[in-house]
């Protein structure tokens, strides 16, 4: 599915809009979370900039799905990606209410 | 996406920059403009008093003695002393909770001339003022505030990106500082969009990036609400603990406020004199009643606070630092976007940055049509590069058109008319929406050229206009009394207009490349033509 310039077909783009809306949205959300939880020091500390940093991340993961060959891999690393750091989050917040 | 990773981030500057272009650049227009909507405001009701300046204690003396008469029962009282260019006038403000039997929330809002103690009048011009102007760059008009919110976050981020591609797309950021092909068509607007971004980068990174930040409880509320386990109250709680939010209930039992004096000297005590922005109270006249007083800051948007009992006059809380290190760096991101704190300098600067972020979108939109053209320079223009061109032109000089008319609209309409503030902006929507058909009409050279000239008279037509309908707030007067608010006004007006002239002029002595010059210089061996005709 790799794409050269001469054709670029409208499916290419339509795709990499819909995942850097949607998709990369959740993944700024479950990343910015989990790196607040991970970050050492005062909570609301680290609450704080993980918010300051989720454009930024939110940015760069657009970036990366408008690099990547294979429609593929965009869709893949971006769920698979949500499922993990949503994961890692969800186990931290757990630790915390019940240790 | 296509070949190599800058080619990837060429086609995402390209298209994500194309599609927000317009937007953005209003963005930029009425934010610049923006930075002096003190100034404008005085210019668009120059019948106002002028600023006048009082100590603190005087000023909160007056404020009280205003808000006992009119907000009692109350719940919330604030004072904001006069402060230069950004508060002109002692401001106070009274908020009532809504009576138990249902009704709204009631809220008083005034103005309050040190003097008399009685509210400024307002001017016989009823007008939006430069506040209607700036507001426009982050909740646009017309537009339900909560949705414009989300699409000037969206905008914000594709702006974002914009700076971040196209600083990894420039492999040359220092050598094409110093290179400036004039006259060279599609090179030369290339040139023009490099040195505008390169050289106010930091500005427009910082104005960027804290604009997002402004954006937070909008777009990513998650963040803080999922790190506290979906607890809402409690990440709202402990959010509004660490900007120094103060929470309390009233006991529902009199007692008398306490005398603002003491109160006053134990905080210029801890932070030296001169130091005190403004104060609030809460439940003003109950046994729970709370004053805090704000300290003056530097670029920090949240300003340190001390919090007293109001009816014992105790400090409650010294603290006079935060929580937390992040928070003050947001805070401080978000008072940099604002440069309220910004002197005369400083604040032509941010002007002149915004400017130039704003020449920075309008050249990459021409570049984007420049390119085009040499690309295919027999190919007739299909509809959708004509469209480009039509709203290139109808913003990037129909835009300012729409302003100088929403000036001259506050001088113009009659007097007495019913929604005059409103009919302010709609004349400057009406008149861009006009500037944006006319290139439709034309051929683009004569639109571009036409719409210069026309917003070179608009300009100009300002300092007259205002000779005419004014009695002593044009150049005549405002010069020789050295009144640099008001003159400074007309003078950047009359400067705009020289500026359009200016470009009116070049674009009159520029004449199309056909493609048979461009074959010719080609078969010269000119390297540049050569270039640009494969480009």
């Amino acid at each position: 599915m790799a794409a050269s310039a001469k054709h670029i077909t409208n499916w290419h783009v339509t795709s990499r809009v819909v995942a850097a809306a949607i998709p990369a949205f959740i993944l700024a959300n479950t990343a910015s979370v989990l790196l607040a939880l991970l970050l050492p020091g005062a909570k609301i500390g680290s609450v704080a900039t993980a918010i300051l940093l989720s454009f930024g991340l939110w940015t760069a993961i657009i970036m990366w799905v408008f690099t990547v060959k294979r429609l593929r891999t965009v869709w893949v690393g971006l769920i698979s990606s949500i499922i993990v750091t949503a994961g890692a989050a969800a186990l931290l917040l757990w630790l915390e209410t019940n240790a | 996406m296509i070949g190599s990773f800058r080619q990837s981030m060429t086609w995402l500057h390209t298209w994500a920059g194309l599609v927000v272009c317009w937007i953005l650049y209003f963005m930029f227009v009425t934010g610049t403009v923006g930075y002096f909507y003190t100034e404008i405001d005085r210019w668009m009701q120059p019948d106002r008093p002028v600023a006048m300046d009082a100590s603190f204690s005087e000023a909160v003396a007056v404020g009280r003695a205003h808000l006992e008469r009119e907000g009692a029962g109350a719940d919330r009282w604030f004072i904001n002393p006069p402060r230069g260019r950004e508060i002109p006038h002692l401001r106070t403000f009274w908020q009532k909770p809504a009576a138990e039997d249902g009704g709204d929330i009631q809220r008083g809002n005034d103005e309050l001339d040190m003097r008399t103690g009685e509210t400024v009048p307002e001017s016989v011009r009823e007008t939006g003022g430069g506040q209607t102007l700036y507001r426009m760059h982050y909740i646009l008009h017309y537009l339900n505030r909560d949705i414009a919110y989300r699409l000037v976050g969206i905008l914000t981020l594709i702006m974002f990106i914009g700076m971040v591609t196209g600083i990894v797309v420039h492999k040359k950021i220092f050598k094409d500082f110093f290179t400036f092909r004039f006259a060279k068509g599609q090179r030369s607007w290339l040139d023009m969009h490099n040195l505008f971004s390169v050289t106010s980068l930091p500005f427009q990174l910082m104005i960027t990036y804290s604009g997002l930040i402004f954006m937070v409880t909008t777009w990513m509320p998650l963040v803080a609400i999922g790190s506290y386990n979906f607890d809402t109250e409690k990440a709202a709680e402990v959010i509004s603990e660490a900007t120094g939010e103060v929470s309390i209930e009233a006991a529902g039992v009199p007692a008398e406020l306490v005398a603002f004096e003491p109160v006053i000297a134990r905080a210029e005590q801890a932070w030296g004199d001169d130091s005190l922005m403004r104060m609030e109270v809460r439940h003003p006249g109950d046994a729970n009643a709370r004053i805090i007083v704000y300290r003056k800051e530097n670029a920090s948007r949240v300003p340190a606070r001390m919090v007293f009992d109001g009816v014992s006059g105790e400090v409650l809380d010294g603290r006079t630092d935060y929580v937390s290190t992040p928070i003050v760096v947001a805070a401080t991101f978000l008072g940099l976007h604002e440069g309220l704190f910004a002197g005369p300098v400083l604040r032509w600067l941010y002007f002149l940055s915004g400017l130039l972020g704003t020449a920075m979108i309008a050249t990459g939109a021409i570049y984007w049509t420049a390119k085009r053209r040499n690309k295919n320079p027999d190919e007739p223009e299909g509809r959708g590069f004509r469209f480009v061109e039509c709203l290139n032109i109808g913003t990037v000089v129909g835009l300012p058109i729409g302003i100088a008319a929403y000036f001259l609209a506050n001088r113009l309409l009659p007097l007495g008319m019913e929604n005059r503030a409103e009919w302010e902006v709609h004349v400057m929507f009406i008149v861009w929406g006009l500037t944006l058909l006319y290139p439709v009409l034309r051929s683009r050279v004569e639109a571009w050229r036409e719409q210069a000239w026309l917003a070179a008279a608009a300009f100009a037509a300002i300092p007259v206009v205002n000779v005419l309908t004014t009695d002593n707030a044009h150049l005549l007067v405002t010069l020789p009394a050295g009144d640099w608010v008001l003159a400074g006004f007309d003078l950047t007006a009359i400067a705009a207009a020289v500026l359009f002239v200016v470009a009116a002029l070049l674009i009159g002595r520029y004449r199309p490349r056909s493609h048979q010059s461009v074959e010719a210089a080609a078969e010269r061996g000119d390297a540049t033509a050569q270039s640009s005709a494969v480009a």
